[in-house]
């Protein structure tokens, strides 16, 4: 059900009789939670909490921008989070009340106050590569290995023609994938320019004949079962694929590389909607992700890397030194975050995408 | 005699609502009217109401319609978002494709969907029963759960490829998932009940002595269908043609799901320029246009009710 998330997730706010703690309400990403950290935390708190869960920015912001979403946790991408500040949906964080504030690492705070100044309305919870996740052996047979692990596999029409019969799948988002291409090109990322722009659609539009869709989770079950061979998507959900592959045991072998060419680094925020029926609650829980042992438990499980210095030591080893996971110093050199774009940009952005879907 | 004073103690109650004009007449119709003022009317006019202001950043997304200033009430309406549905032929093609994805889909629906109405209609009360029951039955799963079983029959390495494949009829997987093939495929199956459903209300009354008047005559049994049955069954085929229609045009989920990334119906293109655009105005314009759109066939079928009743 998680694949679409934008229609089951309206509201399941209807829980009955509530604890003495009371309740928290959480909307997160689909995939982007240990097993057991909900569970642990109700045991830990009585707090009983209600777990919803998206599949993109865009639905969680219609939601915020709605208002009176009942969510008292909510996890947009930073870039976003900044928008949405602006509008004024999110309370500031009590840093205060957070005890294991000083947990979170100083330079990525410096990053995040680039979009978030002095971190007033977020707390980083993961943070995400967008790259390349591939089927080793259908790749491996039908392009050189030099292509494998660069963004040729999705830009260059020579290559990506050649993966196009065990099927492309890339993510239906514009900016994350309007800003690889800028980068490809040798543009700025984050270039508003209408130039720019035309010269990226150019770019997507030779490589679209060979895109079999568009989607931002469907890609995790059909890259593990085989069903697609190269998914342009986010690290931890492709590992996520890797490991479904691997159990399923049908020969199936997923990777993933952060393209030789450098690939998007994103954050994504925990955040308090300013209506949030249950404030402090809301707190506590950060507070909880917060803890060391605690958040190197949902990385071990989801294969996102956190921002938390201290939890560092409790991340196994395999996920520790997964270059994937934690980029090696010369990789992240070449990792780039986006900004939030102007509303303009964003309709000029949006219309390109429904030029390279559609061909209109 | 009110409907509200058969109640047991409402006899009272109904004279005194009768004297005050509330009759168990209009308390009856009452309800269906509140209903469409609460559930139709009213969303409408909001809808119509962002469609004419500003996008901004913003909670709502969008600048009210008037501000009360100084005494001054400023209204300020935007119809640039209505223009603006003109300039790009974006719009334009989304709406005709999703008339014609929904055209096609309804055709087809009623070519599987008359026979079936036909066989039940003609078929003993008993088995009746139970064929009606058939056709209901899937409602009992979720809608979103049948679609999504659908991806696994249509998929490369699905269940009607792998029966394919096995059997040696094709070498390679067909590729139906995400095409506009499986569109097809997702609307019909969806739609047939409210299809099969009306068309057997309408048949089901068919007098059998049309029949056979028509066979003694000299009429062959397909003359009979063609100047008989058919032209009698009219308005249980264009309610059922209206039921599917009407519904699919502004389908968005089965396009989503099944549907490629170059199929283009207007519920995707409402999706984008509400959420990805951020821009409610416009997508509140694409939503009035579509129910302008699709006034004009349900106008039509109120035409051909009243037609009907008149006959009667």
């Amino acid at each position: 059900m998680k694949n679409f998330t934008l229609l089951c997730s309206t509201m399941a706010l209807t829980a009955g009789a509530a604890m003495a703690e009371g309740e928290l309400n959480i909307y997160n990403w689909s995939d982007y939670i240990a097993e057991d950290t909900i569970a642990n935390f109700e045991a830990a708190t009585g707090i009983s909490v209600n777990y919803d869960v998206f599949d993109s920015n865009e639905v969680l912001e219609a939601k915020m921008l709605t208002g009176a979403s009942g969510y008292d946790v909510v996890v947009p991408s930073v870039e976003f989070m900044a928008r949405q500040a602006q509008a004024g949906v999110f309370a500031e964080i009590d840093k205060d009340a957070l005890t294991n504030y000083g947990n979170l690492d100083t330079g990525i705070m410096e990053i995040l106050a680039v979009n978030d100044p002095d971190n007033t309305y977020g707390v980083p919870y993961m943070m995400f590569t967008t790259g390349l996740g591939y089927n080793v052996g259908a790749v491996s047979e039908r392009i050189d290995a030099d292509k494998i692990g660069s963004w040729d596999m999705l830009f260059d029409p020579e290559t990506a023609a050649k993966l196009a019969d065990c099927g492309i799948a890339v993510l239906d988002s514009p900016s994350e994938i309007m800003a690889p291409a800028l980068n490809y090109l040798g543009l700025d990322p984050n270039s508003e320019d209408k130039g720019d722009l035309a010269k990226a659609t150019e770019l997507l539009l030779a490589a679209r004949p060979h895109i079999r869709y568009f989607h931002s989770s469907q890609y995790i079950n059909d890259l593990a079962n085989g069903d697609i061979c190269v998914a342009v998507g986010y690290s931890g959900d492709i590992l996520q694929a890797r490991d479904r592959a691997a159990e399923a045991g049908q020969g199936v072998e997923v990777a993933y590389a952060i393209p030789k060419e450098g690939g998007q680094v994103g954050f994504d925020m925990l955040a308090i909607p300013d209506d949030a029926p249950n404030a402090e609650n809301a707190l506590k829980f950060i507070n909880y992700i917060l803890e060391p042992k605690i958040v190197a438990a949902v990385t071990n499980y989801v294969y996102y890397a956190n921002p938390n210095t201290a939890a560092t030591e409790f991340v196994v080893e395999e996920v520790r030194t997964d270059p994937g996971i934690y980029p090696p110093a010369e990789v992240q050199a070449k990792l780039f975050s986006l900004r939030p774009h102007s509303a303009r940009y964003d309709r000029m952005l949006t219309r390109a995408w429904t030029t390279i879907k559609t061909g209109q | 005699m009110s409907a509200v004073s058969k109640l047991p103690g409402g006899r009272f109650l109904g004279r005194f609502l009768e004297k005050i004009g509330f009759g168990g007449r209009s308390l009856v119709i009452a309800v269906p009217v509140f209903w469409l003022l609460l559930f139709f009317l009213i969303p409408f006019l909001v809808v119509a109401k962002i469609s004419l202001s500003e996008a901004a950043i913003a909670r709502p997304p969008y600048l009210p319609l008037w501000e009360w200033e100084d005494g001054f009430l400023n209204i300020t309406l935007n119809f640039g978002n209505y223009l603006f549905l003109l300039d790009d032929p974006l719009y334009m093609s989304a709406y005709i494709e999703s008339v014609k994805i929904a055209a096609i889909s309804t055709f087809i629906t009623l070519l599987i969907g008359y026979p079936m109405a036909y066989l039940i209609a003609r078929s003993s009360p008993d088995n009746r029963n139970i064929l009606l029951m058939l056709v209901i039955l899937p409602f009992w799963t979720s809608f979103l759960l049948r679609v999504y079983a659908w991806i696994g029959f249509l998929k490369g390495n699905g269940i009607i490829n792998n029966l394919l494949l096995k059997t040696g009829i094709i070498d390679e997987p067909l590729i139906m998932l995400q095409t506009d093939f499986a569109v097809y495929v997702g609307i019909v199956y969806t739609y047939l009940p409210f299809m099969i459903l009306p068309l057997f209300a309408n048949l089901v009354k068919l007098d059998g002595s049309y029949l056979e008047a028509s066979a003694d005559l000299g009429a062959r049994p397909i003359t009979t269908f063609f100047t008989v049955t058919l032209p009698l069954s009219i308005s249980g085929i264009i309610a059922g043609c209206m039921l599917v229609f009407i519904p699919a045009v502004g389908e968005f989920v089965i396009p989503a799901l099944l549907g490629g990334p170059d199929t283009l119906m207007i519920g995707g293109v409402l999706w984008n320029e509400f959420f990805s655009n951020r821009d409610w105005p416009i997508a509140s314009a694409v939503a009035i246009v579509m129910l302008v759109v699709l006034v004009i066939p349900i106008m039509l079928l109120r035409k051909a009710q009243a037609a009907e009743a008149e006959a009667h």
